[in-house]
């Protein structure tokens, strides 16, 4: 065979673009995702922040019941205060981390055990398929609420069983959209091409069948986190999530229930933070799934 | 003659479906000698590509053995068989779906190599796939782009990359060219001869097109309903067809000339149902010129030197002038 020797430099300049970069590339040209990236960005940075500008003992748990129900827009009380006097604006900015942390990790947890059943659901189908589909289907079975109450009733109160009680709650949708993407790439002609180039399963599975079915899971992923949010402020508000008086937005907003018609604003501010991060997740999870798929491509 | 690379003894490949038993592939023999091209045609649904893929056990074959270079794949382990299928590749028909949209050509060529552990450094990888993309005739400017930036020619050109990564020494082409645009089609076509002859493969060629499996192969089985009707060298079949489906199927070859008039025999009926068929020649319910033996199941017999056909009127007839 004839021999070209290609010097190190030709193939320098067409160095693979980072795989990463393509995808920001792509993701820049997505106004509203951009919004979303920012105002997830944003709540992240704001967290942060709260947690070395404001002290917890003094700032979010201490009553001052001379300063109760001030209207929001006084000075010092731009969000105004809350039934024992404590600033709304603090314990909204200060909770921050609960609900994006409560999402975050929840979320992870869901993932990480869904896509992984459903990989080898898909992938292998028969027997296995069936086992763990039926597996999943008698836990979506039960309403993701009630699940949530027996799971924190066995396990006791607390911040981290919430989250993994969120975690488990939603294993079984993670599943079952992993699987579903995972059935047209499993037939496909490359995942033969795969297997002829010497590829074993696993390998299959996480190179060509996971990063292909990936669009769908990363949409039900940002809708998870906004759902697993909503979970932990509704156990919160049964009395069985986080515990009072943690500034979790969906405890705040139980607790504001009782003053909504005369103290609106008490369940408006921490019922607008929780949409907003919802918003912007869903913003954000959009113009992922956009930005990985390379067809789409100008 | 030389050593026969590759011995396929009847294979068989039912599948089973709601309405009974398809019979694919149903007890196929044939062997090929190193260097040489096996042409393998026939309608569609007659089992071309599933004999291809029995014989690399992308699916699992009924029963039947595959003998290569002396060992039977077929009863070999799930990992003496990954080492196995170094020396054996395939090509894909369809350039668009056999690729992994998200990997670029570099990756997409790397990946046999780095499987198969034939390269370990990340540089010695880099330039055997420069190596590989200048022999199949990819430019180098298209090292890192994705498939679907490209045309078709130039994805097959992926696709014989990806096959000749582990150096085989048998390649099956299932239908090579046929997604392909007739420019484009004659370009693979001469690299994979060109190939054949640097590298001493063998191949298996699937196709339906007969002008194309002519000027291709060294021999010609021509498939039927999961069976071969006719084997012989190319030459030989296109002279002397014997058998009537064979005698049929090249008589619908277009001959591009406006003046020449040529005589097509036309098969009556449907193509038989592959599930479950009777226990007689697979082509007796449209052959023009049955009889009573006709209704036994037909052996390929061998009627001149390589030459070999599943008719037992193939003689009496002599369609082909023999």
């Amino acid at each position: 065979m004839e021999e070209r020797k290609y010097d190190a430099a030709e193939l320098k300049q067409y160095k693979k673009r980072s795989r990463m970069a393509e995808i920001w590339r792509n993701y820049k040209k997505n106004p509203s995702a951009m919004v979303g990236l920012f105002i997830v960005i944003l709540l992240i940075i704001v967290t942060l922040v709260a947690q070395i500008v404001y002290d917890y003992d003094a700032d979010i748990v201490t009553q001052a019941i001379r300063d109760r129900f001030i209207k929001p827009g006084s000075a010092g009380h731009l969000f105004g205060t809350d039934q024992y006097g404590r600033d709304e604006f603090t314990r909204i900015v200060y909770g921050a981390k609960y609900s994006l942390s409560i999402g975050f990790i929840s979320i992870s947890i869901s993932c990480v055990l869904g896509i992984f059943l459903g990989l080898v659901a898909g992938y292998y189908g028969g027997l296995i398929e069936n086992l763990i589909l039926r597996f999943c289907e008698i836990f979506v079975g039960i309403p993701s609420l009630l699940m949530g109450v027996a799971l924190m009733s066995a396990f006791g109160q607390g911040l981290g069983v919430l989250m993994l009680a969120i975690g488990i709650v939603y294993t079984p949708l993670f599943a079952r959209t992993t699987r579903a993407a995972v059935l047209p790439v499993r037939d496909a002609e490359y995942i033969e091409a795969a297997k002829i180039a010497g590829l074993g399963d696993f390998a299959i599975m996480f190179k060509h069948v996971l990063p292909n079915s990936l669009a769908p899971i990363i949409v039900r992923a940002t809708m998870g986190i906004a759902s697993g949010i909503l979970t932990a402020s509704s156990l919160s508000f049964l009395g069985i999530g986080v515990p009072i008086p943690t500034p979790e937005w969906g405890a705040m907003l139980s607790e504001g229930r009782e003053y909504i018609r005369d103290y609106g604003y008490l369940t408006l501010f921490p019922g607008l933070a929780i949409m907003v991060t919802i918003l912007s997740f869903n913003l954000m999870g959009d113009g992922l799934r956009d930005a990985l798929d390379p067809k789409l491509k100008k | 003659m030389s050593e026969p690379i590759l011995e396929v003894k009847d294979l068989t490949k039912y599948f089973k479906t709601k309405s009974g038993t398809l019979h694919a592939v149903d007890g196929i023999n044939f062997t090929i000698e190193k260097g040489k091209t096996l042409g393998l045609v026939g309608e569609s649904g007659c089992g071309k590509s599933t004999t291809g893929r029995t014989i690399l056990r992308l699916l699992e074959p009924t029963s039947g053995q595959v003998i290569f270079e002396g060992k039977d794949i077929s009863t070999l382990s799930k990992h003496e068989l990954r080492k196995a299928r170094k020396d054996m590749q395939f090509i894909f028909q369809d350039p668009y779906s056999s690729l992994d949209p998200r990997m670029t050509v570099a990756e997409l060529i790397a990946e046999p190599i780095e499987f198969n552990k034939i390269l370990t450094d990340k540089k010695e990888i880099e330039e055997r796939v420069a190596e590989l993309m200048y022999t199949v005739g990819l430019a180098p400017r298209l090292f890192n782009s994705y498939p679907h930036e490209l045309d078709g020619g130039r994805r097959q050109r992926i696709g014989v990359a990806r096959a000749l990564a582990t150096n085989p020494k048998f390649i099956i082409c299932d239908e090579p060219v046929s997604a392909l645009d007739v420019s484009i089609q004659a370009q693979i076509l001469n690299l994979l001869k060109e190939l054949q002859q640097k590298m001493d493969l063998t191949y298996i060629f699937i196709t339906h097109d007969l002008s194309v499996v002519n000027h291709f192969s060294d021999d010609i089985a021509v498939m039927y309903l999961g069976q071969i009707v006719e084997k012989a060298p190319s030459v030989e079949l296109f002279e002397h067809p014997m058998h009537p489906y064979t005698q049929a199927l090249l008589s619908a070859i277009p001959i591009p000339d406006l003046k020449a008039k040529k005589e097509r025999i036309l098969i009556k009926g449907e193509i038989t149902s592959p599930i479950d068929p009777p226990q007689e020649c697979r082509f007796y319910k449209r052959c023009n010129y049955t009889c009573e033996e006709c209704r036994k199941n037909q052996k390929l017999v061998e009627i001149s030197p390589n030459h070999f056909v599943a008719c037992q009127r193939a003689m009496e007839l002599n369609l082909g002038n023999l």
